[in-house]
């Protein structure tokens, strides 16, 4: 709750400071702000850096004239992402996105070493003076997703490819099979993990494992657009992740959970342009615009889509949680009891499946 | 008038030193049109490229950082590569290198002792010299083709290492993210030079290829490897135990490549991620091949490489290139090097149209 609270103070703050224009930092400045964007994979036209490029452009055309920014693509989660933010940061960008969690430790180094510039760090928890997390609620998309698929399944067999059992991915399958099972009980949910965030070789032949074992919907959390592709060629329905993955199964694709970073990197940097940045966490969903559906297939029948349009309503509004109890996990324990709503700090901690998960955690 | 390849009566040695530097300049020409094709000014393109990332101590220190690992685990591999004995597998050696010494400095987390680091050393040694002991038991004992069995050996231990990153070495405060605890301080390489990130590995990687050195040109064990490479039939002969060479080849790429992930989970990572193999082990095979299989060689060619590395993340930072433009480069010089290579064996003659 602390992130919204953030988010909400420091859009107050910018708007107290435009009254203001003396303490605009860059008023005057004649030259745009620079910013600098450190990317894992190659943006491509489909995923997880594809849909921050997206935010990034947005951001551009939003602040077009106050900023420039940069990228570098496909930097390793190593040692030589410090290098890149480090690079970044010394040649002047006043606000550096380092968009995965392998660049956590490297960018607190170099955060520390220039205290005038702004790093935020995506989908990590480490902070400080001059540095911010953000992430978004991408389990609020799932949920939705569960509750199309519980309507339109006719197995009531659902798979899910997964990539690693960390709490984001776990948070997601949780949502998505309680979504289905709030509309029917009988659905459950399979898993099968591929161990890699983007292996279209891997992901193809999970897919094709999950569909012969029953499902008639499939959806992922890995990278590529090879689930939904499958589906498509084997005349079942897919849920695509991170962009709107239509385009690779017309037919099958009934709808994404597509991130939407734009909003956000406008007024983190504007809220830097102001100077009026705070360093925090920022955990956005639907609320604050940083999740949403891609269209919905026309498939999709008028009473299933009255109910999500319902349910994002709901969620825009802040009056419904996926997470509300009571939350039992696969074994029959309760982790939550009946009526509360599950804290931040404890989602972020999630480390099992919920009941309705036919497939077991694998066993360290 | 026609050109015709002919053999030379014998290699040529000035050919054999030429070749790389031949391949440098054809990829530095090949580099300017690529810039020219992709819309920027081809010299501005060099300057970023080449100059921009050594502008400064820091940029430098970054250089050297970025070769050691490449120096370590090439001059290794050219010791087997000399004799013939072809460990494609230093990717995988040197995971397990890292894995060893994250091992030890995870299970001495609270030690201060001064002989943690050494120690680490030689776990990453040992580590990288056990996974290298595969293949070259399965070579020597079933004659099984290293090629094959050390480059299989990479994918488990990528794997050994998400596992472990994953399960039992993960980080209990660390929100269940693949990750170990950082390292204590005890366990950290020293930094050669005040603010950057230059460590004691550096100094590791110019002794062991003066060992390199030592051992490939001026030791008579040395010498009877060179000369199972270059003649098999003549190292039997003369009594040259063919088993001691596969074993002294492989367990020498081995240990280096392990000493090089030490040196990085030690030195700018400090804690082991699934993340510690970034195709050191891969980008040194062609380091040794640059270099000619010569620590001298080995020494420049890594720095080369390194080069490539950094000029493509300034080229992408200042000129918004692709990020695939470093690998651009590395094929060429490659291809070229391989292309200049023809002419050590072969000659260019004019044939009047008879």
């Amino acid at each position: 709750m602390t992130s919204r609270r953030t988010v909400i103070k420091s859009l107050a703050a910018a708007v107290g400071a435009a009254a203001v224009p003396g303490a605009m930092r860059s008023a005057f400045a004649a030259d745009p702000m620079k910013i600098g964007y450190v990317y894992v994979s190659p943006i491509g036209d489909a995923g997880w850096t594809y849909q921050h490029d997206l935010g990034r452009k947005q951001m551009e055309s939003a602040l077009a004239g106050k900023v420039v920014t940069k990228y570098v693509e496909n930097v390793a989660e190593g040692a030589d992402a410090e290098r890149v933010i480090r690079e970044f940061a010394a040649s002047g960008n006043k606000l550096i996105f380092a968009t995965s969690f392998g660049y956590m430790n490297y960018m607190e180094r170099v955060a520390r070493q220039f205290p005038k510039t702004v790093f935020m760090h995506a989908t990590g928890y480490k902070m400080g003076k001059n540095m911010g997390i953000y992430n978004a609620r991408f389990y609020e998309g799932r949920y939705l997703c569960g509750v199309i698929a519980g309507k339109m399944t006719k197995s009531n067999v659902l798979g899910y490819v997964a990539a690693f059992p960390i709490p984001e991915v776990l948070q997601g399958i949780n949502a998505f099979v309680r979504g289905a099972r709030s509309v029917n009980p009988k659905a459950e949910v399979r898993v099968i993990w591929v161990n890699s965030w983007y292996d279209p070789g891997k992901e193809r032949e999970a897919s094709t494992t999950l569909l012969s074992q029953g499902a008639d919907i499939i959806t992922h959390h890995t990278d590529s657009t090879a689930v939904v592709q499958t589906a498509e060629e084997k005349g079942k329905y897919a849920f695509g992740y991170h962009s709107d993955m239509s385009k690779y199964g017309p037919k099958a694709h009934l709808t994404a959970t597509t991130h939407q970073w734009g909003d956000f990197y406008t007024r983190t940097a504007q809220s830097v342009l102001d100077g009026t940045w705070k360093p925090g966490s920022v955990w956005g969903g639907y609320k604050e615009g940083m999740i949403k559906l891609a269209p919905l297939n026309p498939v999709i029948p008028k009473d299933v889509v009255a109910m999500v349009t319902d349910l994002e309503a709901k969620l825009t509004a802040g009056s419904f949680h996926p997470f509300t109890g009571p939350v039992v996990d696969q074994d029959g324990k309760e982790r939550l009891a009946a009526g509360q709503v599950m804290a931040d700090d404890v989602l972020g901690k999630m480390d099992y499946f919920v009941e309705g998960v036919s497939s077991r955690l694998p066993k360290h | 008038m026609l050109l015709k390849l002919e053999a030379r009566p014998e290699p040529s040695k000035l050919m054999a030193y030429l070749s790389p530097l031949l391949a440098v300049a054809l990829t530095l020409i090949g580099g300017l049109m690529v810039f020219s094709a992709l819309g920027t000014d081809p010299l501005e393109g060099f300057r970023v490229f080449f100059l921009n990332p050594v502008k400064d101590t820091y940029g430098i220190s970054e250089l050297l950082l970025k070769a050691t690992p490449l120096m370590l685990c090439a001059v290794g591999l050219a010791v087997g590569f000399r004799a013939n004995v072809w460990n494609i597998g230093a990717e995988g050696q040197y995971v397990m290198g890292a894995v060893a010494a994250s091992g030890l400095a995870l299970y001495f987390i609270d030690s201060e002792s001064a002989m943690v680091l050494p120690a680490m050393v030689l776990a990453g040694a040992i580590g990288g010299a056990l996974w290298a002991a595969i293949p070259a038991f399965l070579r020597t004992r079933f004659n099984a083709n290293e090629i094959l069995t050390s480059l299989m050996l990479v994918y488990i231990a990528q794997l050994a290492v998400s596992w472990l990153a994953h399960g039992p070495w993960k980080d209990p405060e660390g929100f269940n993210f693949p990750q170990t605890k950082m390292f204590a301080d005890s366990a950290l390489l020293p930094m050669l030079i005040e603010g950057t990130r230059l460590n004691f590995a550096f100094v590791i990687a110019l002794g062991l290829l003066t060992v390199g050195y030592v051992f490939m040109q001026r030791s008579f064990l040395g010498f009877q490897m060179r000369v199972a490479g270059q003649a098999d039939a003549a190292a039997r002969y003369a009594g040259f135990s063919a088993t001691r060479t596969i074993w002294i080849g492989m367990l020498a790429g081995g240990a280096t490549a392990g000493i090089a992930g030490m040196a990085e989970v030690s030195g700018p990572m400090g804690q082991l991620t699934e993340h510690v193999s970034n195709n050191y082990g891969f980008a040194a095979i062609i380091v040794a091949f640059i270099g000619r299989l010569n620590p001298v060689g080995i020494f420049f060619g890594s720095l080369l490489m390194a080069l490539l590395y950094l000029g493509g993340e300034q080229a992408q930072q200042y000129l918004n290139l692709p990020s695939s433009i470093s690998k651009v480069f590395q094929g060429m010089l490659l291809f070229f090097l391989l292309g200049a290579d023809v002419f050590i064996h072969y000659r260019l003659r004019l044939k009047g149209g008879k």
